[in-house]
């Protein structure tokens, strides 16, 4: 059952009629039939929580803000960047109207003034077609002044962002909506507070894929909901699989699936008959699981936010990379240094110095040019990035490095004592393109 | 050249009122001023400056951060491969090299013709399509060096058809 990628079931619901006709804005005709609190207290019970990674309780988050405030606004991220993900992209192209929906209903909850939906800058033809989906919401009534005729006003704006994956932390996504450098500010007072958001005003900032659940828990009820994954993790998430795999695409299921239902059920097992070697549960900036091939238990860990930390990582944004045996995990870990050194926003040191430096010393070990100590001279420069920045980033740059070493001692080994390492690096596989949209893609999944 | 020029004045209108702040519009002003000029020229960067009333040397840091407003000229078409790591792990690196190859240019660098520039960037959120690039904010998906060259004559003819 999709929640989110309805598009899978419905291949035209993008289309304002289509979409109305399928249950369309019922959740916001609902929602403002309600006192906003209520509706805040409906989504904490639902126990939605946030999709961009962090996983805070969406519901919560609303709470915060303080309802006196004459001026509020809603921020939503669209920024997706992380290295693996792509589900926010096909919401947006696929199911633009349930998204506008869910933001409008945190709108209402909130009784935001505004909504701004950041969009990354690539998402330039996305960007432009959700324009014309938000002037259909507008012309009926959805969207814009005296909205259902409650005499509220709140209206729903795009605005692209040029390149930058710090925007997608949300007090920089800020910043760059202000038309300034997107950097981190230093919280608190912290988005939710007067002084702290967009403008100096109380914001609330969420992920798309987090809004795009809002319409489907008002319309069926926060126990339908919770009935859905686990104690701790309800709803469905979408998973983004890449990397070594036959069928890489989004997967919206329950959470709590395990990685071997939505690896072999789902994404179609692993390509060219190899091994797994090693998965990135989170795209490039999670602790990265060591796999000792297909049949190893750590396959049947659950896709939950408990079960992921207990099993020593996290779900993040569910971005799962999947690397074979022919993967050699020093390389890996430059990949994600050189991805993080160029998206350093250079505001804090640590970041700033540790990334470079982090990126000179694993290219010279993976050239064969490092030495043993190295290895330790990586782990000294990336605990001394860890907890020290503004925001996350810092954490993100130094998790791969950190992780790849403790798990694959092997692979830093071998190029420092100059052995052969897996010589294939980056073998090509031949799988099936995923197609974008609609039945086609829902077909080729088998859901 | 100018983004004062009339066919920009119902799209610079409509980004001010959007925002309850003037600097709120620069990073859509900067997009105008690189469609007019190419790039984001100097006469571009005074030209938003005014507009946003801001500093030219605030709206050049701008310029300067995000990486999609160009600070040189480019090719007729902007050719940017992603190369991170899940495009790479279905063959992006070797599909970056061979376009080069093929077009005989440099890392950022543009044919002898003007017509293309290519150079890698970071992910575009399109892993699942690997190898993929995006041409002047287009998405070009699931390609392989094949479907490049077709799709290489095909801008080729398309820019020949423009000039004439």
């Amino acid at each position: 059952m999709h929640i989110l990628l309805r598009g899978r079931d419905i291949s035209d619901i993008y289309k304002f009629d289509v979409y109305t006709a399928n249950g369309g804005y019922e959740g916001l005709k609902k929602a403002v039939s309600m006192k906003p609190s209520e509706v805040i207290d409906l989504v904490k019970a639902s126990n939605l929580r946030g999709r961009g990674g962090a996983g805070f309780s969406a519901g919560m988050k609303w709470s915060f803000i303080p309802q006196s405030e004459p001026i509020k606004y809603v921020a939503v991220n669209a920024d997706e960047s992380e290295a693996g993900t792509f589900k926010d992209r096909e919401i947006l192209e696929t199911n633009p109207h349930q998204l506008i929906e869910g933001a409008m209903i945190c709108a209402w909850a909130i009784q935001a003034t505004a909504v701004y939906i950041y969009l990354r800058g690539e998402f330039w033809d996305v960007a432009h077609a959700l324009d014309e989906r938000i002037a259909e919401a507008r012309k009926a009534g959805f969207v814009g002044d005296n909205v259902l005729g409650s005499g509220w006003n709140c209206n729903v704006y795009t605005h692209l962002g040029a390149g930058a994956y710090i925007c997608g932390e949300e007090s920089a996504l800020l910043e760059s909506l202000e038309g300034k450098l997107g950097q981190p500010r230093v919280r608190p007072p912290f988005p939710a507070q007067k002084g702290g958001g967009l403008y100096k005003e109380a914001t609330v900032v969420n992920n798309v894929e987090t809004l795009t659940n809002a319409p489907w828990i008002l319309v069926n009820g926060p126990d339908e909901y919770k009935k859905i994954g686990t104690e701790q993790s309800s709803g469905n998430k979408i998973f983004c699989v890449s990397g070594h795999v036959n069928k890489p695409g989004n997967y919206e299921l329950p959470l709590g699936t395990t990685f071997r239902e939505l690896l072999y059920t789902h994404a179609g097992g692993i390509a060219n008959g190899k091994q797994i070697k090693g998965i990135l549960p989170s795209g490039g900036s999670g602790p990265i699981m060591r796999v000792n091939g297909n049949d190893d238990p750590i396959l049947d860990t659950k896709l939950s936010y408990e079960d992921m930390a207990k099993a020593g990582t996290i779900l993040g944004s569910a971005s799962i990379i999947v690397m074979d045996e022919t993967v050699d995990m020093v390389w890996v870990a430059s990949k994600a240094i050189k991805f993080f050194k160029h998206e350093s926003c250079g505001k804090c040191t640590p970041c700033r110095e540790g990334t470079f430096w982090l990126d000179k010393v694993v290219d010279r070990i993976l050239s064969g040019k490092g030495q043993e100590s190295d290895v330790d001279l990586i782990n000294n420069i990336a605990k001394n990035m860890s907890g020290v920045t503004l925001c996350a980033l810092g954490d993100f740059a130094a998790n791969p490095i950190i992780h790849t070493i403790k798990n694959f001692p092997e692979d830093f080994k071998a190029h420092v004592e100059k052995k052969e390492v897996a010589a294939e690096k980056a073998a090509p596989a031949k799988a099936a393109p995923a197609p974008r949209r609609g039945k086609e893609a829902a077909a080729q999944a088998g859901d | 050249m100018s983004i004062h020029d009339e066919k920009y004045a119902k799209r610079i209108e409509a980004t001010f009122a959007k925002y309850p702040d003037k600097r709120s519009a620069v990073m859509p002003l900067l997009y105008i001023a690189q469609e007019e000029y190419g790039w984001v020229s100097p006469e571009g960067i005074e030209e938003v400056a005014q507009y946003c009333d801001m500093d030219p040397t605030q709206v050049k840091s701008i310029a300067g951060f995000y990486t999609m407003y160009s600070e040189q000229p480019k090719g007729k078409y902007w050719l940017q491969v992603c190369n991170d790591l899940p495009c790479a792990l279905r063959g992006a690196d070797e599909f970056h090299k061979q376009l080069k190859e093929y077009l005989n240019v440099e890392e950022g660098g543009t044919t002898a013709d003007g017509m293309f520039t290519v150079e890698h960037v970071m992910c575009l959120a399109a892993c699942d399509k690997a190898p993929m690039l995006q041409c002047n904010f287009h998405f070009v998906e699931n390609l392989d060096m094949e479907k490049m060259k077709a799709q290489i004559e095909q801008w080729r003819a398309e820019a020949k058809a423009e000039k004439k």
